[in-house]
């Protein structure tokens, strides 16, 4: 399997947590294990200069185990390189957040709570982003009935 | 009705005050525009020059729903929107008008999915709906023709 400079540096200063990766066409990517994503990204942060943190999203690989996957991807600006970090995650299972590393992970966690139902623990305020409070499911799972109507919400007379 | 006797005292003119009353509200329509999307483009078009809406008596907007008579939904409204729409209208005041503007608003439109109203009449009474995606300034003009028509004939509240 490819890999570049980068990829084996990490390697050897976390071995024991990479799962997988690759550098097809520099797709710099490593898959870690879940249990350790605050350690490797703080270390990814602070030792490897990936100063930015540009999104996270999720894919639903419905029918598969473990059935989802976060990914987060990471810039460096010293550096100008890019790194994909993904973590497999099963339903139910929760990843640890990152917001003490990365204020934007905040929303970005959010969003992914909203869209894809997983939840990442010691989220500061762990509340939907895009869709309301009400809401039933989240919209982008791939068991999602695509014709699913939502209660639509009544004004609440508290509104501001 | 003090109006009744200054305008006609014990005349004929009684019984046309409800016409007079038509008259003069469908000529001076103060339009609120709630635009979220790109269907406003269309609103400009029809508030410009070009198709001038002020033909009509509609050309002022007025941007606080307190001073509006028209509710003009223009734009795709999604379910996070919803209860801000439903206020804006409890906020506007008697005679009022709503217009569904373009076909999200009428049904939602091409946004068959979890995020979007499937027609603002689902939270609001509708008086006009004008489809179309986004409909053209003569479909609009037709629609607030309609409108006037529908003002005329209404037992106007005094």
């Amino acid at each position: 399997m490819e890999q570049n400079e980068i990829i084996r540096s990490i390697r050897e200063k976390i071995s024991n947590d990479v799962l997988g990766y690759h550098s097809y066409r520099g797709d710099d990517t490593i898959i870690v294990r879940r249990e350790s994503i605050f350690k490797i990204m703080k270390i990814l942060k602070e030792e490897f200069h990936f100063e930015m943190l540009i999104d996270i999203c999720a894919v639903d690989f419905f029918g598969q185990q473990p059935r989802f996957e976060v990914v987060y991807h990471l810039n460096s600006l010293s550096q100008k390189m890019r790194l994909r970090v993904k973590v497999p995650v099963d339903d139910g299972e929760e990843v640890e957040s990152i917001v003490p590393l990365w204020q934007i992970a905040d929303w970005l966690e959010r969003e992914t709570w909203d869209m894809m139902g997983i939840k990442f623990a010691n989220h500061p305020d762990l509340r939907r982003l895009l869709m309301y409070e009400g809401f039933v499911g989240h919209a982008l799972r791939k068991d999602y009935p695509i014709n699913r109507r939502q209660p639509i919400i009544k004004p609440k007379h508290e509104y501001r | 009705m003090e109006v009744d006797k200054v305008l006609a005292g014990d005349s004929f003119f009684t019984t046309r005050l409800n016409d007079v009353i038509g008259w003069s509200r469908k000529f001076s329509i103060f339009t609120y525009p709630f635009v979220t999307a790109c269907c406003g483009m269309e609103y400009m078009s029809v508030s410009c020059s070009h198709y001038d809406i002020d033909r009509f008596g509609a050309g002022l907007p007025r941007f606080s729903p307190r001073q509006a008579d028209l509710l003009m939904v223009v734009g795709t409204i999604s379910q996070k929107l919803a209860p801000v729409l439903v206020r804006i209208y409890e906020q506007m005041t008697n005679p009022k008008w709503v217009v569904a503007f373009g076909v999200c608003t009428c049904t939602g439109g091409f946004y068959d999915d979890y995020a979007t109203v499937q027609g603002i009449d689902t939270i609001i009474p509708v008086d006009v709906y004008i489809p179309g995606c986004p409909p053209r300034p003569e479909t609009v003009l037709d629609g607030l023709m309609k409108l006037q028509t529908k003002i005329q004939k209404e037992k106007q509240a005094v």
